[in-house]
């Protein structure tokens, strides 16, 4: 695939029009998950499991069914069987079958004509669970003695010799790292924890589902993906994947944990099973026991350093917890750890464990900041013992073009030494550290991604443009797309409609994830808007009667290429558009492709934080983010996703985690006590955007979702390590954590 | 099940309800409001508020059979027609919504702020946001778009 690289030169590109749906979104029109009805409609209710670990040994829905207003009860029995892979974890998550395997799975689920009568009857559901031990912590889990969550599931990669909870292992590197060691003036070596967190999208999961007997159905729901929802729900409830057609509603967040099903299948099931439409809102407690969060976990690094600064070897050991089913991120914080810096001696080694919980979900950049935090940590605390600028030692092993990365590939055109550049010269870093306060500042490290993609942009006759895309809008996605259209097409941004289609009515779209939308969708977009424009030429070198290549597309009009193609005036687009049922029929433009130049991004934070020794909170007083986008469409929202994943990475570092009790039960599944950052806890947080382009797209891009979440639990740890003057090593730094910490 | 007579953006409603359905339901159920969003249901996040009497309340804490009598704006009453309030045009401008399930709660809550206190200082904000949830934004673009409009609306008043 050849790619020019127009960095250069935009009319719309790099402006900040307002978003398309603004106005819908600020009326209360915008229709979101739960907003969706439909005549004769049932409400759903799933019934979960209160024990971290159980047989269920039977199930007696007659109270249930004998309820005024209940339509139909659903059990695993509804489902389809002899499910394997993927497809069976994921039904067994959605609704358990022999086992209960953490507090809060699905064990059952009723439809009625209220909501208060389906939950009302999810009392009546008798289920005669027998306890069985359990474990939730990572460590524990791997131990000899620690229950066994399910046999039989650990890939061909385990060592030999190790706990069945272990079920996925990663190793890579390069180099000699023991003999990097022995080069090193000062070897250092450290343990670090992360809870578990969720990524408490405000909107929970909702869906509106409607499937007959004959096999076809609707589906209405929120998510990051809905051709990944068809592809799952028709595996689950057994019907063919096109006699499922899912449209995505609005989206109220998703930061990965709307890239899984959850109720959807149920919805349909019990649709299936009461022939009418079923709709299903989670409570917010079931939102934090059943879906995503992220995963646990435990970390021991390792790194060498010569008094120059110069880092020469670098091991690290990431145990992770996913939950009662593989999947967990290890080898993403495996390879994430050290992909800042160029090192010639290298190691990661990753754990995949299962324990008695929740089955982890995407939660951007999976499992790169927790490997961020461990080694962003040690470095600093290096840097300290030998007197080191952090950031000088940083630029001096920074990877760039050409670096051999530590899991493998060598770097294309990279923005890390950009990055750190300018957050030397920003009056952040410059500024002296106010008295009491401390200074943390963290690298972080995004693959990014590409994926099947697929767009089309058909014309209209008045010459204004309808873009159907995939990849449902996250974070303003609809706005950077009729961006890059109107570019194309030489035509206002207003003249764009960007529409997110279902799954009926375009091919397939990879689920809204790996900050792959802007790069991807973005990238189809671009080659939709330029096939489009192929053809609105040929229409005008047939009405000149010149060949088609000699017509060129110039600010919204088509024009010969030059004095020789002929002597015509402008053809501008909407007279082209106004004859094309004349002049050869409709005027539709597409891409399809499955792109893999996603560039690699990295950012920087700088973070001041100060403690209060008394209560032991911590106090976020200035922060500000430096990250590489290639080529910012919309620059509003590319500081949206600086500023939102550093809000998120704050929250990981300071409060929010998953808490277990003895019991293994989840004590606080709300968001009282699962306490997310309010206005009131957070500085503004200031955006430094790097353009370094990604020779991969068109116009330079980079993904932005992801890498703004890896640097914030580092950087923030030593701000706060340096304000207490005590080494922060296990997250979330609670207050009582740092008064222990403080009282050594 | 209740019989219950409440005005909501200016018009007058009449709905039956039961006892234990909460405003938030009746709104989005029975009235099809579905602009007030229910993000908890316990009153931790603020995507359900709405204004009674000039305060902010979170409609998932009040049962519908509260309403009798009163007078409620939810967030598909702050606009007068196709004239947006300022604070609607100015979430656009600023990009102060991501995914903008908040939104609707945030601009009723803001809405309620600026009419108590149109001169606030960037605190006085953030502690009156401080129970409306967005997880998208890091706040940033809000609390830049809220004090613009107070601006604005001291200037134009």
């Amino acid at each position: 695939m050849a790619f020019d690289e127009k960095t250069e030169g935009f009319n719309v590109v790099g402006t900040r029009p307002d978003r398309p749906d603004g106005i819908d979104k600020v009326t209360g029109r915008a229709s979101y998950g739960a907003d969706a009805s439909k005549a004769g409609m049932l409400h759903g209710a799933i019934l979960r499991s209160p024990h971290a670990h159980a047989v269920i040994k039977s199930i007696n829905l007659d109270k249930a069914l004998a309820l005024k207003g209940v339509k139909g009860v659903v059990t695993r029995a509804d489902f389809a069987e002899g499910l394997t892979g993927e497809n069976w974890n994921v039904l067994e998550n959605v609704m358990a079958g022999e086992k209960a395997l953490y507090d809060g799975h699905a064990v059952a689920a009723v439809a009625a004509t209220s909501q208060l009568i389906a939950r009302d009857a999810l009392k009546l559901i008798e289920v005669d669970y027998e306890p069985i031990p359990h474990v939730t912590d990572v460590d524990k889990a791997m131990q000899p003695d620690a229950p066994v969550i399910r046999e039989g599931q650990a890939s061909k990669a385990v060592p030999a010799g190790m706990h069945p909870n272990v079920v996925d292992y990663h190793e890579s590197g390069h180099g000699d790292v023991e003999a990097g060691f022995a080069e090193a003036d000062l070897v250092m070596e450290r343990t670090f924890t992360t809870e578990a967190t969720h990524q408490g999208y405000i909107e929970p999961h909702a869906c509106l589902a409607t499937l007959g007997g004959d096999g076809r159905g609707e589906l209405w729901c929120c998510t990051q993906g809905h051709w990944n929802v068809q592809k799952i729900c028709a595996a689950l409830v057994g019907i063919e994947q096109s006699a499922l057609r899912v449209t995505a509603s609005e989206i109220g967040g998703g930061f990965g944990g709307k890239t899984a099903v959850f109720i959807e299948p149920v919805a349909l099931a019990l649709s299936r099973k009461t022939n009418r439409p079923v709709k299903i809102a989670m409570p917010r407690a079931d939102v934090f026991k059943a879906t995503g969060p992220t995963a646990s976990t435990s970390m021991d690094v390792k790194i060498g350093l010569k008094k120059d600064g110069t880092m020469t070897a670098a091991w690290g050991e990431f145990r992770s917890q996913g939950g009662a089913f593989p999947g967990s991120p290890f080898s993403f914080t495996a390879m994430c750890a050290f992909a800042p810096y160029a090192l010639e001696n290298v190691k990661q080694i990753g754990y995949d464990v299962m324990t008695n919980r929740p089955k982890q979900a995407a939660y951007r950049a999976p499992g790169s900041p927790m490997a961020a935090f461990a080694v962003e940590s040690l470095l600093d605390e290096m840097c300290n013992q030998m007197g080191l600028d952090p950031l000088e030692v940083r630029l001096k092993n920074a990877s760039k073009q050409g670096t051999k990365a530590s899991f493998g590939p060598t770097w294309d055109r990279i923005g890390l030494v950009e990055c750190l550049e300018a957050a030397k010269e920003h009056s952040h870093y410059a500024a002296p550290v106010p008295e009491g306060a401390g200074r943390g500042i963290s690298c972080g490290f995004w693959f990014n991604h590409g994926g099947e993609t697929s767009v089309t942009l058909a014309m209209s006759e008045d010459g204004t443009a309808q873009l159907m895309l995939g990849t449902p809008d996250i974070g303003g996605s609809r706005a950077s797309m009729a961006m890059m259209a109107a570019e194309e097409l030489g035509i206002p941004y207003e003249h764009v409609r960007a529409t997110v289609a279902d799954t009926a009515t375009l091919g397939y779209n990879e689920v809204s994830h790996g900050s792959r939308v802007t790069y991807a969708s973005g990238l189809a977009t671009i080659e939709a808007a330029r096939d489009t424009v192929k053809k609105l030429c040929a229409r005008a070198a047939a009405k000149w009667g010149i060949d088609e290549d000699a017509v060129v597309w110039r600010d919204g009009c088509a024009v010969p290429s030059g004095p020789n193609a002929g002597d015509f005036d402008p053809l501008p687009i909407g007279q082209i558009c106004r004859k094309m049922g004349a002049t050869g029929g409709p005027i539709v433009g597409h891409y399809e492709a499955t792109p893999e130049g996603a560039g690699v991004s990295f950012a920087v934070h700088i973070v001041d934080a100060t403690v209060d020794r008394e209560t032991g909170a911590t106090s976020v007083d200035r922060y500000t983010v430096i990250q590489d986008a290639g080529k910012a469409i919309h620059p509003d929202y590319v500081e949206g996703q600086y500023q939102g994943g550093a809000a998120q990475g704050i929250g990981w570092a300071l409060n929010e985690e998953y808490i277990y009790g003895e019991d293994g039960r989840l004590q606080n599944a709300g968001f009282l006590d699962y306490r997310i950052p309010v206005a009131s806890d957070l500085p503004m947080i200031d955006t430094v955007i790097v353009e370094v382009p990604n020779p991969g797209h068109p116009y330079g891009v980079r993904g932005v979702g992801e890498t703004s979440i890896c640097p914030p639990l580092a950087a923030i740890a030593n701000a706060v390590s340096n304000a207490a003057g005590v080494r922060m090593k296990d997250l979330p730094m609670r207050p009582s954590r740092i008064l222990d910490a403080l009282d050594g | 099940m209740i019989q219950v007579s409440t005005t909501i953006n200016g018009d007058e409603h009449q709905f039956v309800c039961d006892p234990r359905e909460t405003l938030l339901d009746v709104l989005r159920d029975r009235l099809g409001l579905t602009g007030a969003k229910e993000g908890c249901g316990t009153g931790d996040c603020g995507a359900c508020t709405v204004e009674i009497g000039g305060r902010p309340v979170c409609s998932c804490l009040m049962l519908g059979a509260e309403a009798e009598g009163k007078e409620i704006t939810t967030v598909e009453g702050i606009a007068d027609g196709e004239d947006l309030h300022p604070l609607q045009v100015n979430f656009i401008k600023h990009a102060a919504l991501q995914c903008g399930i908040c939104t609707p709660g945030i601009l009723v809550a803001t809405k309620a702020l600026l009419e108590e206190n149109p001169n606030p200082t960037e605190t006085e904000v953030r502690y009156w946001l401080a129970g409306n949830l967005c997880r998208c934004t890091g706040y940033d673009k809000i609390i830049r778009a809220v004090m613009e409009t107070a601006a604005e609306m001291r200037e134009n008043a």
